[in-house]
């Protein structure tokens, strides 16, 4: 009876599926079906919120038609109970690429500069004219796997590129065609920072240039909405009709989080944001970009730990993330963010409810899960009409279970998609989990039956012998099997279970072939408890705090400002009062008050520094760490592109540049291209955020660059201008041009198309962003400052500058200062006259110079790199020392803050054990503004601590593996020690 | 321009004693040469604050207290009272020579194709002329271990001093060794083919090691019969089993120390020398057992893992050297030729780490000379020994004191002039308005 009510339902949905009304039909005859189907008795949520015990759920031609405790039943219904089973509305996945795939990887050598594309955006990684609806092919296995993890609705997309078009809202519901499953053809617009793969176009080559081909893009739309094009942009078209359309962009993790945020911020988008799961290590600045987020629940695996070599690899950051990141649901909802789940980045759907049963076992409140997997994505995609609950009028998208949804042991039986019905595990299979006698073969077997309903396990037991056995169960049908290890005797048992009655009985075949009958009788529903995994499973692992950042060595509390009187130390001010030696200077709310003789603390902390020496903090003119990219290749000019937007405040080489006396460094884009990207000047700040680091009203900066690296002399790569240095000189003299006429053109109020990159040349030109151009022989030395002269501004430094001996005195003429190495060479041809008397030359003739690192390992020695150049070319230790201290702050124009102890200046401070200039001296304690940021004390208290917490981590790991989790091969994150050169 | 004729009278101070034009080798001493009053730092821990130090047909001859001793002054006496002497520092594990300009793959001789190239020699690709060995010597350093790499057997090493007119004239021992890069049970994503970024665990590494250790038998096999036909890699390894030629073996974590120090003793190498050896301070016990002395990695490196102490790269030596372990210091990686004229302030580091200031300058004299096995002649202040020392106007480990005025190779006086010297000078000359 119930197979045949089973087929009957079948055939019903069929029909109604297939009946639109206006096409013909020629197989048989027309007709509609107009039943209903009534669940009864169910726990029903209607909502997250709105639960109805005992209630019913009335569905007709797909829809919910009416949802209640007392709901009238017309006639015409097919009835389901339900007692004590549950139902829910179900899950959406609001960022999917089902049956839309992603596009082959193009293969090719040597780079692409220019787009291959006409009548389209200039850049191939801009699609906003892709639909995915085009794409799309509507995929029955996929669909299953993600109806078997709970999943009703899908929103998918081509995830590909930067601007990837419209995606497509599909119910995955395999019965009906496209015309009934695709809720949406236009549902949302996608955008990321990941280039196409189907493209080979270099730009942009980082994440940065990324950032500003998106500012261009939406840019170039307004203009292009204005009419102002004489040409057709089929993109752009797209983008403008796409205008009203809800925008999401995969950003991937917490810091790409804010820079897409800042991006939509200026454009007035609310990006709804893909988020990478790590969004509780910065949960404050989350918060701060007042975004709805996509959480994908891809928690790292434990570390197999259990070689103690390779956990070596290991750092304290990639344990954490394993430890910390379940809490991260938690943490969001927590603090009021809005977010939807997706299986975006899982492996398979079937991970899906394990990773979010953790997430609730960390914390995540169930009321808050069920929202962000139902109404939360519904109204994200403006589709809470259709979809996300089971109010009247949606669709009858449904989830039939056991019990509770979040709960480990619950059955999913049914996922109901637009009024059809699939079945995940039948619901009405009899629960035979007990205690059982079994008689077969002329012996009494002890059979306990436990697990899940739906997926038994078996134990067979002769006496006190244990037999190794498989049970099998389904469609009511049970298949067991059990062999008597010492023999190897094999029982093999089938039968079907009676609906009503303790017992079943069936076949039997004996070990030796015979064929016999058996009989199983449950004793009791009892099963002897075991303390199961589950239960110990049940309750979340310690999580560790969060430091500032969140790596070794970070802050467990963010230290503070303080006021501090340095006692007798000698202090070498960079100014020119000298090297005083006995004095005290105090520090007073982040600023240096005083520098005399026998100050009085005023209330400050004292530290004795008799024998010790304090200066002014290391500046460093040329600096590429606490950065995610360095060069924005793609294009011979990129400055557009800006280091600021891509500050990375968790690199440890801030710390261990605290720890070489280093305070503030100005991060200079790299030397591929002749225009580079702007600077970013920061403070060393460690534990501070990106926007914590960056020093405030900061003087603007771009780095240009000369010589081979611009010619890409050194790459296998020749198609891109310039190729000479004859060629970089025209390409300046082009670039400024056009920045003349961009700026005369805007000036002069008409109508004119935003371009970021004049925008920022036209500051050059009007004396308001300086160049630090990375710069070898003296030749292109100069022609750049020829090349300024023309225009009417100066160079502001000179970088590398190893040549720089060679024109000292027309450098000293323009008024250029350099910053340069004090001993490399040999690396390069164009290095080949490099001398490491460069400082001192040029110091002579009265030029400002500055030695600086362009190396993070460098860089934390920097007052050795002082000190050679009394070595080469005899400079006086005084002079030595302002290499690294006043005179990179005069190059940065913030001599008036920082670079020397002078009253009323930042209180950034480095105490010495030593004359700060020999190889002997060691740093003892950094401060910035007043806040010691490296203690060597504390130094010592951060290594056991990390000890301590790796060895803690290390256990809890190593208990994973042997409770039979799954774990991973430790893996070493490649830290890429920036330089000039690095590409990325 | 005041300043300007301050430099240039520093220039005639400091190089004007000299003769000796830039690059042209200096011949034979012909005349006995007494250094008088300069503190002379032995190399071998031992310092004579007020020395007298003779020599003469390249040998030192004397080495005594100045103020007790009633010795005559001969020959060409120089008077270096409140300057320093040292022996000749020596720059293990170097490729000066092999390669002039980075960037210009022309000038680069140090990497050969192939895995097993144990008779590939550097000796006879050492460029004695090269401008960047050139402006090594100046800082002190006037002999190195001329070493190829790549591969998984790089090559075969040898010792020159830096003032010659071609190799030949440049040997201190020949083939004095073999170098071996041992594989890492961790190796990079091949992140251009697609791969992820980072280090992951290397699943080839027991093929790796298997394939070593089989070249290994096979060369010792193949020694213990005259052959039938000759194998010119086989040939090379066998100083390896008699003693006479060492193994480098180059690498840096716990892991792979073990493994390579207990594949090479059972596969009967006879002395081993750790190049790198990041890892080294956690198994001193192994190296001291099985006599392995340590090559230890540039001082001047940032630490390989986030967590590890900051300053843990410049300690390195100081965790060997408390445990008994026979450490020199070596500066190959980034820009490794140029970097080189940096060994003693890499020394100089140590100091403001905690070592003694005599140890610190052992390492880059006595003990590398020992490893290279040159210590007969080179390495310290001691009668008997190659006149190669120098005499320094201060403290020849820190960048603000060294300063050389003379240096002598086997006991000829050699340039410290430079192609960068002279560029200075020209250009001063040029400020100067001369």
């Amino acid at each position: 009876m119930k197979k045949v009510t089973f087929l009957f339902i079948l055939l019903f949905c069929i029909t109604i599926i297939s009946a639109q009304d206006y096409f013909p039909k020629n197989e048989g005859v027309k007709e509609e079906n107009n039943n209903y189907t009534a669940f009864t008795n169910a726990t029903l949520y209607v909502t997250p919120t709105q639960v109805i015990k005992n209630g019913t759920l009335l569905i007709q031609k797909g829809k919910v038609v009416a949802v209640g405790k007392s709901v009238t039943i017309p006639e015409n219904s097919i009835r389901v109970d339900l007692k004590g089973k549950f139902i829910y509305p179900s899950f959406i996945d609001p960022y999917s690429d089902f049956g839309v795939g992603k596009p082959e990887k193009v293969k090719g050598r040597g780079p692409q500069y220019e787009s291959k594309r006409s009548g389209f955006y200039w850049n191939e990684h801009i699609m906003p004219e892709n639909n995915a609806i085009d794409k799309f092919e509507y995929q029955k296995k996929k669909a299953a796997d993600l109806r078997k993890a709970g999943f009703g609705v899908v929103n998918t997309h081509i995830m590909d590129g930067i601007a990837r078009g419209t995606g497509v809202l599909v119910a995955l519901n395999d019965d009906g065609n496209d015309a009934d499953r695709i809720i949406d053809d236009r549902s949302v617009q996608y955008f990321s920072f990941s280039k196409s793969v189907a493209s080979r176009q270099s730009y942009p080559s980082s994440l940065m240039g990324g950032m500003a081909l998106l500012r261009q893009m939406y840019s170039d739309a307004e203009w292009y909405a204005s009419g102002n094009s004489t040409t057709k942009d089929r993109s752009l078209e797209a983008l403008i009709a796409n205008r009203k359309l809800v925008s999401i962009f995969e950003a991937g993790n917490k810091g790409n989080d804010q820079r897409a945020d800042k991006i939509g911020d200026k454009f007035n988008l609310n990006y709804i944001i893909v988020g990478g799961g790590d969004e509780y290590e910065s949960i404050e600045n989350i918060k701060a970009t007042n975004a709805k987020y996509i959480i994908p629940l891809d928690f790292p695996e434990a570390y197999d730990v259990s070689d103690p070599y390779a956990v070596n690899y290991l750092t304290l950051e990639q344990m954490r993330a394993w430890n910390q990141a379940p809490t991260n649901p938690k943490v969001l909802s927590e603090n009021g963010i809005v977010y939807s789940f997706t299986t975006y980045k899982l492996k398979k759907p079937s991970e899906f409810k394990a990773k979010l049963l953790k997430a609730i076992k960390y914390g995540l409140d169930k009321t808050k899960a069920l929202e962000s997997l139902t109404i939360i994505p519904a109204q994200m995609l403006q589709q809470g009409n259709k979809i996300g609950s089971l109010q009247p009028g949606r669709y009858a998208n449904f989830l039939i279970t056991s019990g509770d949804v979040f709960d480990k042991k619950t059955v999913l039986y049914e996922n109901w998609v637009q009024g059809n019905k699939n079945v995940i595990n039948n619901k009405d299979q009899k629960d035979i989990r007990g205690t059982y006698s079994l008689s077969a073969g002329g012996k009494n077997f002890d059979l306990i039956i436990s697990g899940e309903v739906s997926k038994p396990k078996s134990e067979v037991k002769l006496d006190t012998v244990k037999y190794s056995s498989k049970l099998k169960y389904s469609e009511n049908w049970i298949t067991l099997s059990f062999t008597d290890k010492t023999s190897n005797d094999t029982y093999q048992t089938t039968a079907i279970i009676p609906s009503e009655g303790e017992s079943f009985s069936g076949k039997l075949v004996l070990p030796n072939g015979a064929i016999r009958s058996f009989t199983a009788t449950r004793k009791s529903l009892d099963v002897p408890e075991k303390k199961s995994k589950d239960e110990k499973d049940s309750i979340a692992l310690e999580v560790v705090p969060l430091t500032y950042p969140n790596v070794g060595y970070g802050f467990s509390v963010k230290p503070i400002q303080q006021n501090i009187l340095f006692k007798n130390a000698t202090v070498w001010t960079s100014e020119a009062e000298g090297i005083l030696s006995q004095t005290d200077v105090l520090i007073k709310n982040g600023k240096i008050d005083k520098v005399g003789k026998n100050l009085n603390a005023e209330g400050a902390t004292i530290i004795d520094a008799t024998g010790k020496h304090l200066t002014a903090g290391i500046v460093d003119e040329h600096s590429h760490i606490a950065t995610s990219s360095i060069n924005e290749s793609g294009h011979n000019s990129s400055a557009e592109v800006s280091i600021e937007d891509v500050l990375n405040p968790e690199d440890i080489n801030i710390y261990r540049n605290l720890a070489g006396g280093v305070t503030t460094i100005q991060i200079l884009h790299g030397s591929a291209n002749p225009i580079g990207g702007r600077s970013a000047i920061i403070k060393l700040k460690w534990g501070n955020d990106a926007n914590g680091l960056l020093l405030n009203n900061s003087p603007k900066f771009i780095k240009f660059a000369l010589g081979e690296n611009v010619k890409q002399s050194n790459r296998q790569s020749f198609d891109r201008f310039p190729q000479t240095r004859m060629g970089v000189e025209q390409l300046y003299i082009n670039y400024f041009n056009r920045a003349k006429e961009y700026d005369i053109k805007k000036k002069s109020g008409k109508a004119y198309r935003y371009d970021e990159e004049m925008e920022v040349l036209a500051e050059i030109l009007n004396g308001e962003r300086f160049i630090s151009c990375h710069s070898y022989v003296q030749s292109e030395i100069n022609m750049l400052m020829k090349v300024a002269e023309r225009f009417n501004f100066r160079i502001n430094t000179f970088t590398h500058i190893l040549e720089g001996y060679k024109v000292a005195d027309k450098m000293k003429k323009h008024g250029v200062g350099g910053s340069t190495f004090s001993d490399w060479w040999a690396y390069k041809y164009e290095v080949n006259d490099a001398i490491p008397y460069n400082a001192a030359i040029m110091s002579s003739l009265g030029i400002t110079v500055a030695i600086n690192s362009d190396d993070s390992e460098m860089a934390r020695r920097l007052n050795q790199e002082a000190a050679k150049s009394i070595k080469y070319g005899g400079m006086t230790e005084e002079d030595a020392w302002k290499l690294v201290t006043i005179n990179p702050a005069i190059l940065l124009h913030l001599d008036n803050r920082i670079g020397s102890i002078k009253e009323g200046k930042d209180a950034d401070l480095v105490l010495w054990n030593d004359n700060p200039l020999s190889v002997y001296a060691k740093v003892e304690m950094t401060l910035i503004e007043g806040t010691v940021y490296f203690d060597i004390d504390n130094d010592k208290q951060k290594r056991s601590a990390i000890k301590s917490e790796r060895n803690k981590l290390i256990k809890m790991m190593l208990k994973e593996k042997a409770g039979g989790k799954k774990t991973q091969s430790p893996k070493k994150e490649e830290h890429i020690n920036f330089n000039c050169e690095t590409i990325n | 321009m005041k300043k300007v004729q301050q430099y240039i009278l520093l220039v005639t101070l400091g190089f004007g004693l000299s003769t000796i034009a830039q690059q042209t080798p200096a011949g034979e001493q012909k005349e006995v040469v007494t250094i008088v009053g300069a503190t002379a730092h032995i190399g071998n821990g031992t310092v004579i604050k007020n020395s007298l130090v003779i020599f003469e047909n390249g040998k030192i001859t004397f080495v005594v207290d100045a103020t007790t001793t009633k010795i005559p002054y001969r020959g060409t006496v120089i008077y270096a009272q409140g300057k320093h002497v040292y022996p000749g520092f020596i720059a293990p594990n170097s490729t000066l020579g092999l390669g002039e300009v980075d960037a210009v793959r022309a000038t680069r001789d140090y990497d050969e194709i192939g895995s097993m190239n144990p008779h590939i020699r550097s000796l006879i690709a050492y460029n004695a002329e090269s401008k960047v060995t050139e402006s090594i010597r100046p800082n002190g350093i006037l002999l190195g271990q001329i070493t190829p790499r790549g591969g998984t057997i790089s090559g075969t090493s040898s010792i020159v001093q830096f003032d010659a007119w071609n190799w030949e004239d440049a040997l201190v021992k020949e083939d004095d060794g073999i170098h071996l890069n041992w594989p890492n049970t961790y190796k990079r994503g091949r992140w251009w083919l697609g791969e992820p970024r980072g280090y992951k665990p290397n699943k080839d590494y027991p093929e790796q090691l298997e394939k070593i250790k089989s070249f290994i038998k096979q060369a010792e096999a193949y020694g213990k019969t005259p052959a039938d036909s000759q194998n010119e890699s086989f040939d090379a390894m066998q100083g390896l089993f008699n003693g006479s030629k060492k193994m480098y073996v180059h690498t840096n974590g716990e892991k792979e120390i073990i493994d390579a120090i207990t594949t090479l003793k059972e596969s009967g190498v006879q002395r081993i020398v750790l190049v790198g050896g990041y890892e080294a301070y956690k198994v001193t016990n192994l190296l001291n057992k099985n006599n392995v002395s340590v090559l230890i990695q540039r001082v001047h490196t940032t630490p390989s893992n986030a967590d590890d102490d900051y300053d843990l790269p410049y300690k390195l030596p100081i965790l060997l050297v408390e445990k008994g372990v026979l450490v020199a210091l070596q500066s190959s990686g980034k820009m490794e030729r140029m970097n080189t004229r940096n060994l003693p302030f890499l020394a100089g580091h140590l100091v403001g780490q905690g070592m003694d200031k005599e140890m610190a300058l052992q390492l880059i004299t006595y003990n590398a000379a020992k490893i290279l096995g040159i210590d007969k002649d080179y390495g310290t202040l001691e009668v008997g020994k190659s006149a190669t020392l120098f005499i320094s106007e201060g403290d020849a480990l820190d960048m603000k004191t060294n300063l050389l005025t003379y240096a002598f190779i086997d006991g000829r006086e050699i340039s410290l002039e430079t192609h960068q010297t002279k560029l200075w000078k020209r250009y001063m000359k040029k400020y100067s308005g001369e």
